[in-house]
């Protein structure tokens, strides 16, 4: 009975330093968040006082809040399925013995270490009318000029395609790591079987690789809803909102126009859609695939 | 273990498409990175103009030295960062030995309530953790970039999960030697998990590194400013569109963590692997 008190004592001051920290910087801040968002933002002369859900109803009725979830929401299903689907080819190949797989290991893996905001100066520049990379190229081939980041219909896609290009090698990592825990004799039973690589690919492979797409998946969607450095550099969320995304729209209304508790509102809606995105992964996904 | 030849792997022209193909892809993506060294060395006139024999220049490089206080930006970053982990490896290893070793009351709650952080992060609580800091009067200084990010979810979360694999046997052999629990700790468990404080290390450096959103939202001078803020700055200021000078200053920024990474290449992908299969 001593040693449980003793050791209850010892764990929570071990704990202490670490949970004031979180508590301070997270829970509270979590919860102040949905408190503030009933309120109305303070102004010189004019207090914050409760307006009940006043704030949700400006959400409700905002147009650049829907575009930025849907813009979101594009970004998400763009960014998500194809930087996975590109992390297993990266990883099966550079886990076959090919020429220069170190060389190409880690080329595949360098946009990973470098800053989101330094690769997305370059990325830029890659894209600027005219002048870019891109354009000399498309230029060369007889294209016509076209503007990139400027215009409504390509701007999305173009900073998609970044995030693409920065997650990929970062998530090959992984699923390299899984397939080399796979059992080689598993390729030899199959191989005796007679199944064709691609059958190999999908019934053995893919499946024991089901653990690491989860806790990849897990992370794309919440970098889906977190990366913003690249619109900050490259559009600032333009043409016309055409690239602004949740987190970029809270940032803008609550550092642009200091609009503190619809800033807080907003980050309500992003935390529940980040729940929601968790439940549906560790609910649902995890029990199939523990049970296939 | 002698490696067993694997019955899928390629051969012949299929040997030589897939590397063709996974070549092709490599150079793709380190096209953007190869394009910003030819910038950054050449003169500006040849910034798109590729002649094999243009004249290479460091001059790119002395104008954004220069043109903005990158020194001052270098010194906040590295202080940042070894704040950052400092503290990290301090907090995150006395929690995480809470979790391995004590049975302690509360402990599941208190667990749950660490694992929350990994699905709240500090990026999505910018309007509060604002306030927070204003209210504390530390906007604007280096601790106020790094308190969010100090008791790190992620950390605790490994550490526990490697401190749990300690033989049980070791931890009650120093016991029983009359070691103190922090003794315990530091002479046997700190010395076993150093593979994972490697890893967690190197994740931790290069995510602070290149971390933007929240040092843009508490910073707004040269003294507290990290260089992915300061490279921000300079190159949305007065600079022009200068893609030289503006791509010398983003090779110079990544440069500490790209030449990391390319001379401890081994190190870091097994560094973040670990970090991840946790």
């Amino acid at each position: 009975m001593t040693s449980r008190l003793t050791a209850t004592i010892h764990g929570w001051l071990l704990l202490l330093p670490a949970m004031a920290l979180l508590a301070l910087f997270t829970h509270w801040p979590a919860v102040a968040t949905f408190i503030d968002s009933f309120y109305s933002t303070p102004r010189p002369r004019r207090p914050a006082r409760f307006i009940g859900l006043d704030n949700y109803a400006t959400i409700a009725a905002d147009p650049v809040f829907w575009r930025s979830l849907w813009n979101n929401l594009i970004f998400a299903a763009g960014t998500i399925p194809i930087s996975i689907a590109l992390a297993i080819v990266m990883a099966l190949w550079v886990n076959d013995r090919i020429a220069g797989r170190t060389a190409i290991r880690m080329a595949y893996f360098t946009p990973t270490v470098l800053p989101m905001i330094a690769v997305a100066n370059i990325w830029l520049f890659f894209y600027t009318p005219q002048y870019g990379l891109l354009e000399q190229v498309t230029g060369a081939l007889g294209f016509s000029s076209h503007n990139w980041l400027g215009s409504q219909d390509t701007a999305l896609a173009a900073v998609t395609v970044v995030a693409i290009w920065k997650e990929a090698g970062f998530f090959m990592i992984f699923y390299l790591a899984a397939l080399q825990s796979i059992s080689p004799s598993l390729a030899e039973a199959a191989a005796l079987e007679g199944a064709s690589r691609w059958t190999f690919f999908r019934r053995v492979q893919f499946p024991l690789l089901m653990p690491t797409t989860l806790f990849v998946l897990v992370n794309a969607v919440i970098n889906a809803f977190r990366m913003v450095d690249h619109i900050i550099v490259m559009t600032r969320g333009g043409p016309d909102n055409a690239t602004t995304l949740l987190l970029y729209y809270i940032y803008q209304v609550g550092f642009n126009f200091w609009d503190t508790t619809y800033a807080a509102s907003l980050t309500t809606v992003l935390l529940a859609l980040l729940a929601l995105a968790a439940f549906i992964q560790y609910g649902v996904l995890e029990r199939r695939i523990h049970y296939r | 273990m002698t490696e067993r030849p694997d019955p899928y792997a390629p051969s012949g022209v299929w040997r030589t498409l897939e590397s063709g193909a996974a070549g092709l892809l490599a150079l793709l993506w380190v096209l953007p990175l190869a394009y910003a060294v030819w910038a950054a060395f050449h003169p500006a006139e040849f910034t798109t103009r590729f002649v094999l024999l243009a004249p290479l220049t460091l001059e790119n490089f002395e104008r954004a030295w220069a043109a903005a206080p990158f020194a001052r930006y270098f010194l906040n970053t590295f202080i940042l960062v070894t704040l950052i982990l400092a503290c990290q490896l301090v907090l995150c290893t006395l929690a995480a030995y809470a979790f391995a070793r004590y049975a302690f009351i509360g402990s599941n709650v208190a667990f749950a309530l660490v694992l929350a952080q990994l699905m709240i992060m500090p990026d999505v609580l910018i309007v509060e953790n604002y306030r927070t800091m204003s209210r504390m009067g530390i906007i604007d200084t280096i601790p106020a970039i790094a308190l969010p990010y100090v008791a790190s979810a992620f950390g605790i979360f490994l550490l526990r999960q490697t401190f749990k694999t300690v033989p049980k046997e070791l931890d009650d052999a120093a016991r029983v030697e009359g070691a103190t629990p922090l003794q315990v700790l530091l002479k046997v468990y700190v010395p076993l998990a150093k593979p994972i404080y490697v890893a967690y290390g190197l994740v931790s450096v290069s995510y602070h590194w290149n971390n933007f959103l929240w040092p843009l939202i508490v910073t707004n001078s040269v003294e507290a400013r990290p260089l992915t803020v300061g490279l921000q700055v300079f190159s949305s200021g007065d600079q022009g569109i200068d893609w030289a000078v503006i791509c010398a200053a983003t090779l110079m920024t990544s440069a500490p963590l790209l030449l990391g990474f390319l001379l401890f290449q081994r190190q870091f992908v097994q560094s973040f692997m670990r970090a991840g299969i946790r």
